[in-house]
């Protein structure tokens, strides 16, 4: 991104007339708002997907109604969303109610600008960007409490506590199997952990033949990201059957649909950063190439793994069962934990040796 | 690049008035809880500040330990027994009177090292990967602070876990 404005500053001469900081902020409006765009079109088109393939799963039609094969049917669902009373009911904590479902969307939102889709089709290039990916959970966790705690109401209360626990339990895993990579690549960058991959698949990190360690290490974050975002089986915070909707029960209209939208884009970035550390990110399967052809291929790798990974989590969602609260923590702490703590050790004294 | 000046100055001021404000509510706010959701902005915005002065590894670190490590277990705390925080009856006046001691104190010695103290400025630098230093640093120079410190933190935990655990026979 900054490369590309101080290439249009140089070259451009209309723009050399405008101060320099106008040129900034316009595109970092326009990049966010490309983000935003992207982030809302591929949830509505996900939430379908979703619905159908649950449909389908379960040997039903899924939506059939609003258009052909129901195609339109999360597009109708938004409007209904938009249209919906704003309702924030008086016994709440107003300022906490208000608050908490922007820092929820900010915390899902803001890692977007780390997130490189080729070689040279990037926002940032952080030098910390692993780092911020994790660090930035902390705002979805505050606000997930300040939500529970705001709404003034024992079961959203339940369900912040629930998740906020969860989300810290099973952020140790995470970024104890992130740093099972760092420790081959020696950068913290998206770019720099994606680089040290080739385009074959068994130079991606998720390959055995790589790395024995960085494989379980995989597979440690995946589990530990579908825990993270609440899917299915580790979805507890929002048990219908024991509380309501948990954190966002009494939220509504557009409120609801900001928790809603984080909700999916968490889910989508654990894919990303999934394809991106362990699967070879823009490298593979396409070959590599140059110019606007390679950009365009390592979209395509990108998006092709991202989704793939969406697909696993909702074939999960209907094939396993829903654990309860104490599997779930022992799950990250007696097993998960653990087995990433030996992956790093193994993966320490494989780079040290190798 | 006096556009870049501009822009890095707007921003410290706005940092400068979220953690002034957020901490005075901290302070100020009768609940426990508010408080405790007013320091979560207090501390994203020191890591503004880091952000500035061109420690992104610190600004990312004070945001994973205060903000998602230690006020997560502040909430927690407070969620967990509010109830008898809020009857605890902070309206004591021997509290009151032990607190503006106590708070004077911690002032006029921050009022000295701020006077006594040697300001240097440094000229703004750009963004640099900090990273390798730090850890470098860490493990050559700074080792013995590190371990000793690593040991506490270990310390720590298995007394908590032995402290939690379950009696028998109880």
């Amino acid at each position: 991104m900054r490369e590309l404005i101080e290439y249009l500053l140089t070259h451009v001469p209309l723009l050399t007339k405008v101060p320099s900081i106008f040129v900034y902020a316009v595109f970092i409006l326009i990049g966010a708002g490309v983000v935003l765009g992207y982030i809302s079109v591929m949830v509505i088109i996900w939430v379908y997907l979703e619905r159908k393939v649950a449909g389908h799963i379960q040997a039903r039609y899924g939506p059939m109604r609003v258009g052909p094969h129901g195609i339109l049917q999360t597009i109708a669902d938004a409007i209904k969303l938009f249209m919906k009373e704003d309702i924030i009911i008086p016994t709440s904590h107003k300022v906490l109610f208000i608050i908490a479902p922007f820092l929820v969307f900010f915390g899902a939102f803001a890692p977007f600008v780390v997130l490189p889709y080729s070689e040279s089709l990037y926002l940032s290039k952080m030098n910390v960007g692993v780092f911020y990916l994790l660090a930035l959970t902390a705002f979805e966790v505050i606000g997930i409490i300040m939500a529970g705690w705001g709404s003034n109401n024992k079961w959203a209360l339940y369900g912040g506590m629930r998740h906020a626990a969860q989300m810290i339990c099973y952020e140790l895993p995470m970024g104890i199997s992130v740093l099972t990579v760092v420790v081959f690549t020696g950068s913290l960058t998206l770019h720099g952990i994606t680089n040290a991959q080739g385009w074959l698949p068994w130079q991606w990190f998720i390959s055995p033949l790589k790395s024995p360690f960085t494989f379980i290490a995989g597979f440690v974050f995946y589990i530990a990201g579908l825990a993270a975002t609440k899917r299915v089986p580790f979805d507890l915070p929002e048990a219908e059957s024991e509380l309501v909707a948990g954190y966002h029960a009494e939220y509504s209209g557009m409120r609801f649909a900001f928790f809603f939208l984080a909700e999916y884009t968490a889910m989508y970035l654990v894919c990303a950063v999934t394809s991106l550390l362990f699967l070879g990110g823009w490298n593979g399967p396409l070959p590599r190439a140059q110019g606007w052809l390679g950009n365009l291929l390592g979209l395509i790798n990108v998006l092709s793994k991202t989704y793939f990974l969406l697909f696993v989590m909702l074939w999960l969602r209907w094939t396993l069962p829903r654990l309860r609260i104490d599997q779930l923590l022992s799950t990250s702490l007696k097993y998960l934990l653990p087995i990433s703590l030996g992956a790093l050790l193994g993966a320490a004294i494989q780079s040290a040796i190798f | 690049m006096a556009g870049k000046e501009i822009a890095i100055i707007i921003v410290f001021y706005v940092t400068c008035g979220v953690v002034v404000i957020s901490a005075l509510i901290a302070v100020f706010a009768r609940s426990v809880i508010n408080a405790a959701f007013a320091l979560f902005f207090t501390l994203c915005g020191m890591a503004g500040f880091y952000f500035l002065l061109s420690a992104d590894f610190l600004a990312i670190v004070q945001i994973v330990v205060y903000a998602g490590g230690i006020l997560v277990l502040l909430l927690f705390g407070i969620l967990l027994t509010h109830r008898t925080l809020e009857e605890l009856g902070i309206e004591k006046r021997t509290t009151y009177i032990a607190g503006t001691i106590a708070g004077l104190a911690f002032y006029l010695i921050l009022i000295f090292i701020i006077a006594q103290g040697l300001w240097h400025q440094i000229p703004p630098k750009p963004m640099a990967p900090t990273t390798a230093t730090i850890g470098r640093l860490l493990l050559t120079k700074y080792l013995l602070p590190f371990e000793i410190s690593s040991v506490t933190l270990l310390a720590a935990l298995i007394g908590s876990a032995y402290l939690v655990r379950r009696k028998e026979g109880k």
